[in-house]
């Protein structure tokens, strides 16, 4: 257990804003989707209101991308998975881990910056608490995804730019439903999120350990 | 509990090559084991075997006893000052006093230095002072000679002797000299396929 808070707390300063493979460029990258939308499509008011929560789950899958690079490479070339091994560490515990320290380093930014971007687009009360719900539901999602993908393209040459494509399509379940949301009143698109949020989240470092097991033998 | 490795007929295939087969050896406490042969022949593989990070093409390989790994790759932050870096290892390993490892592998002077700036051989060295650190039973140790000076180099082979003399077991895999009385050497080359 304190070795799994070791883990965390390590993590956590790798990866947080601040520390020395974070960076706030996520968060400003979403917060650009949000300011230059209303440029590209023009004040409408009503369009922007209907459209804009969209547009943010756009930006926030898309900015989830952004860590990926150096979410599990630089620790992998560095052979710290071999001296957890070592230690009896397993690959999944390390793995849920840095799922945790993932989520906590670009998640909680992201629906603090959902206030100004909502503000932005011109979003209604209503429609920016439907759309922070369903961003803390599946932005979970979002990062097991990503901690997975990443971990699986480790060991490839030019893997980021994969990851990126790879992440895409296993993300369209959460943006469907996280999306959807606005869309339909009732809680039931928020639930199906979460659902889909805590499935990915209960999978990936089982297959992020295993990818890591594998890179071992190439 | 007393440190035990043994090795049992195992063969390393990497990719489509067979680098070696039929290979045995059996460490009792306070043994140390010398793996020589060239470069490219499957030392480190070895070593990576008897470590559990790499799997046998055939048989199998027993230990008792906790096992230390220091090889090529450190394990470090990069862009953290040394002390900070293994500092992290030190809370995960339960070491309480790490200023003697330091101290031997003189260190001191350099655990304000980002760990990127470190040469060749400060690294060996905090890679081995993790080691030291650890208290583990059997040292894994893969070209650890590598960018050590001649006097750093004679204190590692005083630290393993200390080490095996304690009950300990090393398995070192190098093609320099080392000196390392009474132990056994395993040539891969003996074992090729």
């Amino acid at each position: 257990m304190s070795a799994a808070l070791n883990l965390l707390r390590r993590d956590l300063g790798l990866l947080m804003p601040g520390g020395s493979g974070g960076s706030v460029l996520p968060l400003l990258f979403f917060l650009a989707v949000a300011m230059l939308y209303p440029f590209a499509v023009g004040p409408d008011a009503q369009l922007l209101a209907r459209t804009g929560g969209g547009i943010i789950w756009i930006a926030a899958l898309l900015a989830a991308i952004l860590p990926l690079e150096r979410l599990v490479k630089d620790d992998l070339e560095a052979g710290v998975f071999d001296q957890f091994a070592l230690r009896g560490i397993s690959e999944e515990l390390a793995m849920a881990m840095r799922l945790v320290a993932h989520w906590m380093a670009f998640a909680p930014l992201l629906l603090l910056a959902t206030f100004p971007a909502a503000a932005l687009l011109g979003l209604q009360g209503e429609t920016t608490r439907t759309l922070l719900l369903g961003l803390l539901a599946g932005t979970p999602g979002l990062a097991a995804v990503g901690l997975a993908v990443a971990a699986l393209s480790a060991t490839m040459r030019g893997g980021a730019a994969l990851a990126g494509l790879m992440v895409i399509p296993l993300a369209v379940p959460i943006l469907i439903f996280g999306a959807g949301a606005l869309a339909r009143p009732g809680p039931s698109a928020l639930l199906l999120t979460a659902a889909i949020s805590l499935g990915l989240c209960a999978v990936a470092p089982f297959a992020a350990g295993a990818a890591l097991r594998a890179a071992r033998e190439n | 509990m007393q440190a035990q490795l043994t090795a049992t007929d195992i063969a390393c295939r990497r990719g489509e090559r067979l680098l070696f087969r039929g290979l045995s050896f059996e460490c009792a406490p306070g043994e140390a084991l010398h793996v020589t042969g060239a470069n490219g022949i499957g030392k480190s593989s070895l070593i990576r075997i008897i470590a559990g990070l790499l799997r046998p093409f055939a048989g199998n390989v027993e230990s008792t006893g906790t096992m230390g790994l220091v090889d090529e790759r450190l394990a470090l932050d990069e862009n953290m000052p040394l002390g900070k870096a293994l500092g992290f290892w030190q809370e995960l390993d339960g070491c309480c006093s790490p200023a003697n490892a330091f101290a031997i592998l003189q260190l001191e002077p350099l655990l304000d230095v980002p760990v990127r700036f470190l040469s060749t051989g400060q690294r060996k060295r905090a890679a081995l002072a993790r080691l030291l650190n650890r208290g583990c039973q059997i040292w894994l140790l893969d070209e650890p000679l590598n960018g050590l000076d001649d006097q750093t180099s004679r204190n590692f082979e005083a630290l393993v002797a200390l080490h095996c003399g304690g009950g300990g077991i090393a398995v070192v895999a190098s093609h320099q000299r080392i000196a390392l009385p009474g132990a056994t050497v395993v040539a891969i080359e003996e074992y090729a396929a």
